[in-house]
């Protein structure tokens, strides 16, 4: 069995799967930057004495599933999402589902994920795809990240699909619950609060470790790195960083690129000028991202080591906060 | 990022995928832009992995002098963290903690062994000797 279903390689997996899900349910207008702005998926945090993989724990986005959650709320669509304890269960329910032709979205871990390339596989459990189909023991799976579909059996499946740890997925399975079209106003309304929410993230809430005084609170941190962990620890931190910033998914810039993109086709719902004056701070803020990483990559390779260069990055960091606390000042100013 | 500087080096997603980009056009409008790789993260996974692979041969040459279990190699080698491993496994964190001193890990059954086994896609045998299953 096999959905009649189109494949669309996004930068991000859960904006991704969101994007293609909906379309199929019959939300047209839907795009990677949509679905990430609506879903107010822009973020930063640093947890302190959290480490993860032996470094930093820092994020760009905010929580796996709220962007799909968020979007689909604020587009007034019913989501059915089910977890489950045991693999027959969920094997047998994903089976159902592709009976009855819909397409399902399954969060899944990436450590035995056979088709990723080895260097990629962590115990990371927030993964998401799409399967769409079945043909004897494969079943159809539409990757967002990948170019093209590809398969897992379903031992491969049932694997990825229980996959514990942190962030365990437990079968988890979500999907529109009806076919739906939505209105243009919709999505005006709906941008409006994505971006009412971002804004929020990002510069109003008390927390020191979060949105801009997160970035500003990783850049006091980066200063004392070298004494406190000697330069070859405070090398890989930083190459942890750089990762979490650029690696598959990002879109570059640790996701301020599809920000940008986001406030771009908002101006096309909403004509207010401001939008696109707006993107442009974010381009550069991604720029500055990219800038920041070059120099880190000087000090993991070795050839920067003073410091003074540890400070240097540090200082990119608050111009980054800066910048970005400017951008969402002036984002909650607008009158959209 | 202009769509002209999206970088195409090589990577590790060399024939699996090229991954998708956001840059400015020269009009200075968002598209999408696929790229093999980043040089710059490329070194950054590099180096993670160079770490990944010293951490587990220092726990290689203790376990060969009897100072910790060949459990602590397999999970440096395989990114544990005790969280997951217990997850996996069905056993408590400081039961692992425990199966770490060598005089406890050899006195363990091979039920309890084949469940660190599984986990670590190797037989019993060469969960001792260390022998890592590389398909």
């Amino acid at each position: 069995m096999k959905v009649d279903f189109s494949h669309l390689q996004a930068a991000h997996c859960e904006n991704g799967v969101t994007t293609n899900l909906l379309r199929h349910a019959g939300v047209t207008q839907i795009t990677e930057p949509l679905a990430f702005g609506i879903g107010s998926g822009l973020f930063y945090i640093q947890i302190p004495f959290l480490k993860i993989n032996n470094g930093p724990a820092i994020a760009f986005r905010i929580l796996p599933g709220l962007i799909f959650k968020r979007t689909c709320k604020a587009l007034d669509i019913p989501v059915v999402r089910k977890k489950f304890s045991s693999p027959q269960k969920a094997q047998l329910f994903l089976d159902e589902q592709l009976h009855a032709n819909r397409p399902v979205g399954c969060q899944v871990g990436v450590y035995y994920l056979s088709y990723f390339p080895k260097e990629y596989r962590f115990h990371f459990n927030a993964h998401n795809i799409i399967v769409y189909g079945k043909e004897g023991d494969n079943y159809l799976v539409s990757d967002p990240v990948m170019e093209t579909v590809t398969t897992l059996t379903s031992y491969e499946l049932e694997r990825v699909r229980f996959a514990k740890g942190a962030l365990a997925p437990k079968g988890q399975i979500y999907y529109p619950k009806e076919k739906t079209t939505v209105t243009t106003e919709q999505i005006r309304a709906a941008i409006k609060s994505g971006i009412k929410k971002n804004v929020f993230y990002m510069i109003k809430t008390p927390s020191s470790i979060i949105g801009v005084n997160g970035i500003k609170y990783t850049a006091g941190k980066i200063k004392t790195w070298k004494d406190k962990l000697g330069l070859h620890t405070a090398g890989l931190y930083l190459a942890q960083l750089v990762r979490m910033q650029e690696e598959i998914g990002t879109g570059g810039g640790g996701f301020r690129f599809i920000y940008g993109a986001f406030l771009q086709e908002a101006y096309t719902y909403i004509p207010n000028d401001g939008l696109l004056e707006i993107s442009k701070s974010f381009t550069k803020s991604g720029d500055l991202w990219r800038t920041a990483a070059v120099h880190a990559a000087g000090i993991y390779k070795g050839r920067l080591s003073s410091q003074q260069d540890f400070n240097m990055m540090a200082d990119y960091l608050y111009q980054i906060s800066d910048i970005e606390k400017e951008a969402f000042k002036a984002l909650s100013k607008l009158d959209l | 990022m202009k769509k002209t500087e999206v970088p195409q080096d090589p990577s590790s997603l060399k024939n699996f995928t090229k991954e998708v980009c956001y840059a400015v056009d020269e009009k200075g409008n968002y598209v999408t832009n696929l790229s093999t790789g980043w040089e710059v993260k490329t070194t950054a996974l590099g180096i993670t992995w160079d770490d990944i692979h010293k951490r587990a041969e220092i726990a290689k040459q203790q376990a060969l002098k009897g100072e910790v279990s060949p459990l602590l190699y397999f999970i440096e080698i395989k990114v544990m963290d005790y969280v997951t491993l217990a997850a996996y496994t069905g056993f408590w964190q400081w039961q692992i903690k425990r199966h770490l001193n060598p005089s406890v890990f050899n006195a363990l059954s091979d039920k309890k062994l084949q469940k660190y086994a599984d986990v670590f896609d190797v037989s019993i045998d060469n969960l001792k000797k260390m022998n890592l299953n590389e398909s």
